[in-house]
C-alpha cells in the first residue's frame, strides 16, 4: 500500500511511551516498533481487538486514534497491526473495550438486532469503525456510513445484515445536531462518560523527554513498511512524521502546496481541493480503505516508489513538482516525473526527505480524470491506474498530461501520448491513433495483477474512458464501441 | 432467537483460542516449512537458529515418540517431512521459543538444502503420469452408450473451476497445556476435536483418554478447520508433551495461507445429449480433481462430486468418473459444498454450452429437466419430496423473470458500454455425511439442582449458530427460558468420538442427540411430577416453567420440580445418542440411499457489466429456498446470504494462483481478494418455499450451511450473458473465476 517518508525533523525515540488506552493512562518502556495490536492484546490484555492478517487488509484490529486538534480531540480509525507503538505517543487509543458500557451501545445493538455478526471475529472491528463514523459527526449520509466499514472484511455474513445494521445506526444519528458530538453520544448511551474528560487529560501527556536515536527509521503511515518489515522495525528508533495537527495544505497564486506528511484523508477533507476536483471523493474511494487513508501519507506513497502508486499517478497528471529537503540545506525542486528513475529507484539523496509537492490548480478549461481498475474494486491494488489533465481551447486539446501505473517499472508520465494529443480535436480517430502511440510508450509485465496483454488492453480502455467521462456529450465517442470491436478483428 | 453469542461478539468479550489467558512459562511454536514443491532434503542446518535468543528447541520427525502420521482418511501424510518434501509449505520442523517473535527470527537462520525434483501442479498432467491419490470411481445410471444414439443434439466441452481460500478471519490456532500423569489439555480451533485427539494420541503414542481437546468457538472455518486444523494442534501437543511446558501455536496469516489446503480446483470434460424437445437424455462427465500432495479429505470430496454430478436435474443415462490427481501443492481440503459446487459448475456449463449452440436461453433446458418425485439420482436414491420444480416455478413467477429478461434486452439495446445479464441456478444438495458411519452424534445434558441446564454436544460453534439452535431445542423440550441454558464448550472428555461439525449436518445430528437426551430426562421429570401431585405421568406436561396436570397449573415451578426430583435421587443427567436412520450406501455397486434428505432452491441473479473497463456488479440475487420449517429465520437467512456471497466470490474475484514450480502467488490479503462490503449484491431477496421439512431435519428445519453457496454459480453465467450482449462473437469458455481480467479479454476477443 503506502509507506512513508516526510519532513518533520523531530525525533521521537522514547524511553517511555505515553498514551491513553481507553480510560487508562499507559506509560510503557516497550519498544517503539512493537505493533500496537500486540501491546493491546498481549501487554494490556484487551483481547477484543483481533489479529486477522497483520497487513491492514482485514480490519479485525481496527481501533480509534484520538489526537488533539485546536482544543478538540479528533478521532479516526487506524489498523493497530500496522501502527508502531511509538506513533501513538500522546494519543488516545480506543478499543472495543473502551466502547462497552453497562448495556450495549446503539451501534452494538443494531448489529445484534440485524444479526450482523456470525463467527464474531471481525465484529469488534466493525463496531469500532462505525463508532468512529458516529464520533466524526458526519452521519447525515447513508453511503458515507456504509463507507466507514470499507476496511472491514467479514467472511460470514455476506454484508447484507451489516448493511441493515448500518442503516439503523444512520436512522438514529442522521438528524442529530449538537455542538458537541461527544456530549451527545455520552448522553445517548453511545459512549462512556469518561470520554468527556479526554481532551484535558490528553493535553497533559506525550510531552516527555526523548532522545535522538541512532539508526532512525523514518516512517509516515507505515502502511507498507509495517507490512513488509514489522519484525525488523521492532527495536529500531521510530521517527514519526505523521502530522498531528492541521494538514497545512496551502493555496497560493493558483498553486496548491501539499506537505508530504499530509494523509490521504486530510487531502480528501480539503474543501478547496474538492472545489477544484469535484470527483475527489469518488476517485479516492478507490484508494485503499478508510483506516489506511487515515494513516497513509502523500510522501509515503511517493517514496515507496511503487509503479502502481495511486497518488503518484494522480499528481503526475497534474504535472506536480516535488520539493526535497536535506537537513539545513536549501530546498531542491524537481518535476515529479523526474523523481522516478527505475524500479524502486528515486532521485533521492541519502537523508533527503519529501517536504511538499506543488502543482497548478486546474483552470476553467482544464479537465481532470482518474481511473483505476483492480480485481476487487475497493481496497485493492490497481491492475492499471491512469490520470489525465487536458486543457481545451477552441475545441482542440491545447495541453495534455497523461499518466499510468502498472504498465512500466515506474509510475509513468506518458510524454509522447500527451504530446501527440496536443493541437488535436477530440475525435475517435484522434483517440485511436493516440492509443497506438500509448502502446509504444509502455512496457507492462505479467504478474499477479494481470497479464501484460491485459494491462495493455486495460490502459487503452482507461485512456478512452477518460474522454468518455470528461466529455459525455460527445456523441461521436459512443460509436467507439464499434471501432473498438472492429479493431480487434485485425 | 438471535445468535446467543452476538452480545459477546459485539462487545469483543467472546473468547477465541488466541484470547485464552496463557499459563506462566508458555512457549511459542513457529513452523519451518519446505521452500520447494518436490524434492529430497539433503541437509538441514539448525545450528545458527538454535543460538538465537529465546530458542528452546527445534522439533523434527525424529522427535516423534509415536507414529509420524496425520492422514485423516488414508495414512499418507506425515506431521513433519522425513526424507522428501511434496509441496511448498509442507512442515519440516517446529521452532519452540519464549516468544513468537524470537521463534520467527530464528526461522530466518535455518538453512535447508534440497535435491529438487520435477513438480506437477496440473491435475491432467498428473493423471497422464499415473499420479493418483487413490483409485478413480464411476457412478452410472441407464446406458449412456446407447442413449447417444437417441439424442438429437450432442455437445462436448470442458469446464475448469479454481481453488478458493477459506479466509476464516481467525487463523489456525492451538494451545496445548500438559497436565498430571502424562496427560494433555489441548485448546484447538478445530471443527473435529475427536480427529485432533486421535491424531495426537497416534503421534505421541499414548491412549486417547490422555488427551482432552476443548473448543469454545471458531472465528470462521468453512471446512478449512475440519482436517487442516489437526497438524497444528498435534505439533503444539507434541512440543508440550516433550517439554512439559504449555505451548501455543498460532499461524500467521501468511503461514496459514501458504501451508494450509483450500478448495479443490477441478478440470473436467463433459458430453451432453438432448432430445428435440430439450430433454437431457444422456450426460457424461470426467472430473480431474486436483488433490494436492496427500489425500486429506479428497476421497470424500470426490465422492460428493459424483453424488452431485447432475445437480437438480433428472438425467436417465449418466456416467460420471472422477480421478483424484496427486500434485505438488498443499493437500486440498473441505470447503463449503465439498466437491458439489465443482460438479454443478460442470453440469451448468454443459447446459449453457448446449443452449449457446442451439441459440436458445439456458433456462429452457434447465426448466425442462428438473428432478421430480420418484426420479432416481445416479446413485440409486429415489427423489422424495423433491421441491426442485416448486422452487423454480415460484422463482420464475415471484421475481417476474420473464419481465426482467425483457427489461434487460431493452436496456442492452439502448446502452453502448453497459450491459446486463441474468442467469438462473437451481440447486439440489444432499444432506448427510456420505460416509454413513459418520452420521451419528452424542449429547450430554445436566440439569443442576438450581434448575439451570448445561449442554454438551459434539457440535462446534463457528458462527453458523448451531449453539443457538441447540438451545432452542432444549428450551422447547423442557419449556424453560433459554436463559436457563448454557451451551458448554465442545470437549472430548464430555462428549467422545464426535464426527466433525461439517456437511451442514451439525444441527441435525447433534440436535437429534440432544432431543433424545432431553426427552429421557423429561420422561423422568414427568414421572417425578406425577408422584408430586398424585396423578398419572401421561397427564403431566411442562409449560413455561410450570408443571401442568392436564390443563391445570399444579403450582409446581420448574425449580421446585428439579429440587424435589434431585432429593428423590432422580438422575438429572443424561446422554443421548443419535444415528441417522434409513441411510446406507454400497461402494461396490455405487448405489444406495446415502442422504437423509435433499435441500432444493432456485436463484435468479442479475449483473451489470461496465464493458469499457471490464468491471461488474451483482444487481440482485433472488432466491426461493427450501428451508423446511425454518426454526430460526435470523440465523438461516444469515447463513444463506453469507453462503451466496462466498459462492459469488468463488466465481468472480477469488483467484488462487500457483507458479509452475508450485509456489502460491496469491499468498496474502493484498493479492487474494475476498468480497468486501462494496462487492455485495445490491439486492438479496429470499422467499421461503412453503413446504414442511422432513422428519430427519432438526425440528423439520432443513440444513442450511452449504446449499446456498451454489446459488453463486449463476453469476458466472449471468456475466457470460452480459459479455455476449456486447460481443456476440464471444466464444464463452468455462473457466472460473471470471475475473475482471478475463471479462475484459472476453469483451474484446483476446
Amino acid at each position: 500500500m503506502i509507506s512513508a517518508q516526510g519532513i518533520r525533523l523531530i525525533y521521537y525515540f522514547y524511553i517511555v511511551i505515553e498514551f491513553i488506552l481507553n480510560e487508562k493512562l499507559i506509560r510503557t518502556d516497550k519498544p517503539g516498533g512493537m505493533p500496537l495490536v500486540d501491546f493491546i492484546r498481549y501487554e494490556a490484555g484487551l483481547t477484543g481487538t483481533k489479529i486477522g492478517c497483520r497487513e491492514g487488509d482485514c480490519g479485525a484490529c481496527t481501533v480509534m486514534e484520538g489526537s488533539r486538534s485546536a482544543g478538540k480531540v479528533i478521532y479516526r480509525t487506524i489498523v493497530s497491526c500496522l501502527t508502531p507503538l511509538a506513533l501513538v505517543n500522546g494519543r488516545h487509543i480506543v478499543t472495543i473495550e473502551g466502547l462497552n458500557g453497562e448495556t450495549l451501545n446503539p451501534v452494538q445493538q443494531a448489529i445484534v438486532d440485524h444479526s450482523g455478526t456470525q463467527c464474531g471475529f471481525c465484529t469488534p472491528g466493525f463496531v469500532v469503525s462505525l463508532m468512529a463514523q458516529c464520533l466524526s459527526g458526519d452521519t447525515a449520509n447513508l453511503s458515507k456510513m456504509l463507507a466507514s466499514v470499507d476496511g472491514n472484511i467479514c467472511r460470514c455474513t455476506g454484508y447484507k445484515s451489516i448493511e441493515r445494521a448500518v442503516r439503523q445506526v444512520w436512522e438514529l444519528t442522521r438528524l442529530h445536531e449538537s455542538s458537541s458530538t461527544v456530549a451527545w453520544m455520552v448522553e445517548k448511551g453511545y459512549l462512556p462518560a469518561w470520554f468527556t474528560y479526554i481532551p484535558e487529560r490528553l493535553a497533559g501527556i506525550g510531552n516527555q523527554p526523548h532522545e535522538s536515536p541512532v539508526n532512525t527509521i523514518i516512517i509516515g503511515g507505515g502502511t507498507d513498511l509495517m507490512v513488509q518489515k514489522a519484525d525488523d522495525l521492532m527495536f529500531g528508533g521510530i521517527e514519526k512524521v505523521r502530522s498531528s495537527s492541521a494538514p497545512g495544505i496551502e493555496f497560493r497564486d493558483g498553486k496548491c502546496i501539499i506537505p508530504g506528511t499530509c494523509t490521504v484523508t486530510e487531502l480528501l477533507e480539503s474543501e478547496t481541493l474538492i472545489q477544484h476536483f469535484p470527483n475527489l471523493g469518488k476517485h479516492f474511494s478507490l484508494i485503499s480503505s478508510t483506516p489506511i487513508r487515515n494513516m497513509a501519507t502523500l510522501a509515503g506513497n511517493l517514496v515507496n516508489a511503487s509503479p502502481i502508486a495511486d497518488l503518484a499517478i494522480f499528481f503526475l497528471a497534474l504535472d506536480a513538482e516535488i520539493c526535497l529537503v536535506n537537513g539545513e540545506d536549501t530546498d531542491r525542486f524537481l518535476p515529479l516525473k523526474k523523481f522516478f528513475k527505475g524500479y524502486k529507484q528515486l532521485d533521492l539523496q541519502p537523508g533527503e526527505l519529501v517536504k511538499y509537492i506543488r502543482f497548478s490548480l486546474p483552470g476553467r478549461d482544464d479537465h481532470f480524470n482518474f481511473e483505476k481498475v483492480s480485481k476487487r474494486q475497493h481496497l485493492d491494488i490497481a491492475s492499471v491506474n491512469s490520470a489525465i489533465l487536458v486543457k481545451i481551447n477552441e475545441g482542440k486539446i491545447e495541453k495534455a498530461h497523461l499518466s499510468a501505473g502498472g504498465v512500466a517499472p515506474i509510475p509513468l508520465f506518458l510524454a509522447e501520448t500527451s504530446h501527440f494529443l496536443e493541437g488535436k480535436e477530440i475525435t475517435y480517430d484522434t483517440l485511436l491513433r493516440a492509443s497506438e502511440v500509448l502502446q509504444q510508450e509502455i512496457s507492462p509485465i505479467s504478474d499477479i495483477r494481470g497479464s501484460a496483454k491485459y494491462k495493455r488492453l486495460l490502459l487503452r480502455q482507461l485512456f478512452i474512458a477518460h474522454f468518455i467521462e470528461l466529455f459525455p456529450r460527445k456523441s461521436e465517442l459512443s460509436s467507439l464501441v464499434q471501432i473498438l470491436q472492429a479493431d480487434e478483428k485485425h | 432467537m438471535k445468535n446467543i453469542d452476538s452480545i459477546g461478539h459485539v462487545t469483543g468479550r467472546s473468547v477465541f483460542t488466541d484470547d485464552i489467558p496463557l499459563t506462566n512459562g508458555t512457549l511459542f511454536g513457529v513452523v519451518v516449512a519446505s521452500g520447494i514443491a518436490h524434492g529430497a532434503i539433503k541437509s538441514i542446518d539448525f545450528s545458527q537458529a538454535l543460538e538465537m535468543p529465546g530458542v528452546v528447541r527445534i522439533l523434527t520427525c525424529t522427535d516423534i515418540p509415536g507414529e509420524n502420521q496425520i492422514g485423516g482418511i488414508l495414512p499418507d501424510e506425515t506431521l513433519f517431512a522425513e526424507k522428501e518434501v511434496h509441496f511448498i509449505g509442507q512442515p519440516i520442523a517446529l521452532i519452540i521459543a519464549d516468544s513468537e517473535f524470537n521463534a520467527r527470527r530464528a526461522r530466518k537462520k535455518i538453512h535447508i538444502e534440497y535435491d529438487e525434483f520435477e513438480a506437477v501442479t496440473d491435475p491432467r498432467v498428473a493423471k497422464e503420469k499415473g499420479l493418483l491419490l487413490f483409485p478413480p470411481r464411476t457412478f452410472a445410471l441407464g446406458n449412456v452408450a446407447e442413449a447417444w444414439q437417441k439424442c438429437n443434439y450432442i455437445f462436448e466441452g470442458s469446464a475448469d473451476s479454481g481453488s478458493q481460500e477459506h479466509l476464516y478471519l481467525e487463523t489456525q490456532n492451538a494451545y496445548a497445556v500438559p497436565a498430571e500423569n502424562g496427560t494433555l489439555k489441548v485448546y484447538s480451533s478445530t471443527q473435529g476435536p475427536a480427529i485432533v485427539q486421535k491424531t495426537i494420541a497416534g503421534v505421541l503414542g499414548i491412549p486417547m483418554n490422555h488427551i482432552e481437546v476443548d473448543v469454545r468457538r471458531l472465528g470462521g472455518a468453512f471446512g478449512g478447520k475440519e482436517d487442516q486444523a489437526t497438524a497444528w494442534s498435534t505439533m503444539a501437543a507434541l512440543a508440550a508433551h516433550l517439554l512439559q511446558k504449555p505451548v501455543k501455536l498460532s499461524l500467521s496469516r501468511h503461514d496459514d495461507i501458504v501451508m494450509t489446503g483450500k478448495r479443490h480446483p477441478y478440470s473436467s470434460d463433459f458430453r451432453i445429449g438432448l432430445s428435440e424437445d430439450l430433454k437431457i437424455l444422456a450426460y457424461e462427465a470426467t472430473f480431474y480433481q486436483n488433490g494436492g500432495a496427500a489425500a486429506d479429505l479428497s476421497p470424500a470430496i470426490m465422492e460428493r462430486t459424483l453424488f452431485h454430478a447432475t445437480n437438480s436435474y433428472f438425467v436417465p443415462n449418466v456416467k460420471a468418473t472422477a480421478y483424484s490427481c496427486k500434485t505438488n501443492l498443499p493437500p486440498f481440503t473441505a470447503f463449503r459444498g465439498f466437491g458439489a459446487p465443482q460438479a454443478m459448475f460442470v453440469m451448468e456449463s454443459a447446459i449453457a454450452f448446449a443452449a449457446k449452440n442451439l441459440g436458445i436461453p439456458a433456462w429452457k433446458i434447465q426448466q425442462k429437466n428438473l428432478i421430480r418425485d420418484e426420479d432416481a439420482f445416479p446413485y440409486g436414491q429415489v427423489a422424495q419430496q423433491a421441491h426442485a420444480r416448486e422452487c423454480w416455478d415460484e422463482a420464475i413467477s415471484q421475481f417476474d423473470v420473464a419481465g426482467k429478461l425483457k427489461e434487460i434486452a431493452e436496456f442492452n439495446s439502448a446502452t453502448a458500454f453497459t450491459k446486463k445479464g441474468l442467469a438462473l441456478m437451481p440447486v439440489c444438495f444432499g444432506i448427510s455425511f456420505t460416509n454413513t458411519a459418520m452420521n451419528q452424534a452424542r449429547a450430554l445434558v445436566h440439569i443442576y439442582q438450581d434448575g439451570s441446564i448445561g449442554i454438551s454436544t459434539g457440535a462446534i460453534e463457528m458462527g453458523q449458530g448451531v449453539n443457538t439452535k441447540l438451545k432452542q431445542v432444549a428450551a422447547g423440550i423442557f419449556s424453560v427460558s433459554p436463559s436457563r441454558i448454557r451451551i458448554e464448550s465442545t470437549n472430548t472428555s464430555r462428549v467422545a468420538n464426535t464426527s466433525p461439525t461439517a456437511a451442514s449436518s451439525g444441527a441435525d445430528l447433534n440436535g437429534k442427540a440432544l432431543q433424545i437426551a432431553c426427552g429421557e430426562i423429561l420422561d423422568r421429570l414427568k414421572e417425578s411430577a406425577a408422584q408430586m401431585c398424585n396423578t398419572e405421568k401421561e397427564k403431566i406436561s411442562l409449560q413455561d416453567e410450570k408443571v401442568y396436570s392436564g390443563s391445570t397449573d399444579t403450582g409446581i415451578s420448574w425449580e421446585e420440580l428439579i429440587t424435589t426430583s434431585f432429593r428423590k435421587r432422580i438422575s438429572l443427567s443424561q446422554s443421548g445418542h443419535y444415528a441417522t436412520p434409513h441411510i446406507h450406501f454400497d461402494k461396490s455397486t455405487e448405489k444406495g440411499h446415502p442422504f437423509a434428505y435433499h435441500v432444493y432452491g432456485t436463484a435468479a441473479i442479475t449483473v451489470t457489466l461496465d464493458c469499457l473497463r471490464g468491471r461488474y456488479w451483482v444487481d440482485s440475487v433472488q432466491v426461493v429456498h427450501d428451508f423446511g420449517n425454518d426454526m430460526n429465520p435470523d440465523i438461516n437467512l444469515g447463513q444463506l446470504e453469507g453462503a451466496i456471497m462466498q459462492g459469488i466470490g468463488w466465481m468472480t474475484m477469488e483467484e488462487i494462483r500457483y507458479s509452475e514450480k508450485g509456489r502460491l502467488l496469491s499468498d496474502s490479503l493484498s493479492t487474494y481478494k475476498v468480497p468486501d462490503i462494496y462487492s455485495t449484491p445490491k439486492i438479496v431477496e429470499c422467499k421461503t418455499l412453503d413446504k414442511p421439512g422432513p422428519e430427519q431435519a432438526i425440528m423439520r428445519s432443513k440444513a442450511i450451511g452449504e446449499p446456498p453457496f451454489m446459488y453463486g454459480i449463476a453469476v458466472y453465467f449471468a456475466l457470460q450473458e452480459a459479455i455476449r450482449a456486447f460481443n456476440p462473437a464471444y466464444s464463452g469458455r468455462y473457466d472460473a473465476p471470471l475475473t475482471p481480467e478475463k471479462v475484459l479479454m472476453a469483451l474484446y476477443n483476446r
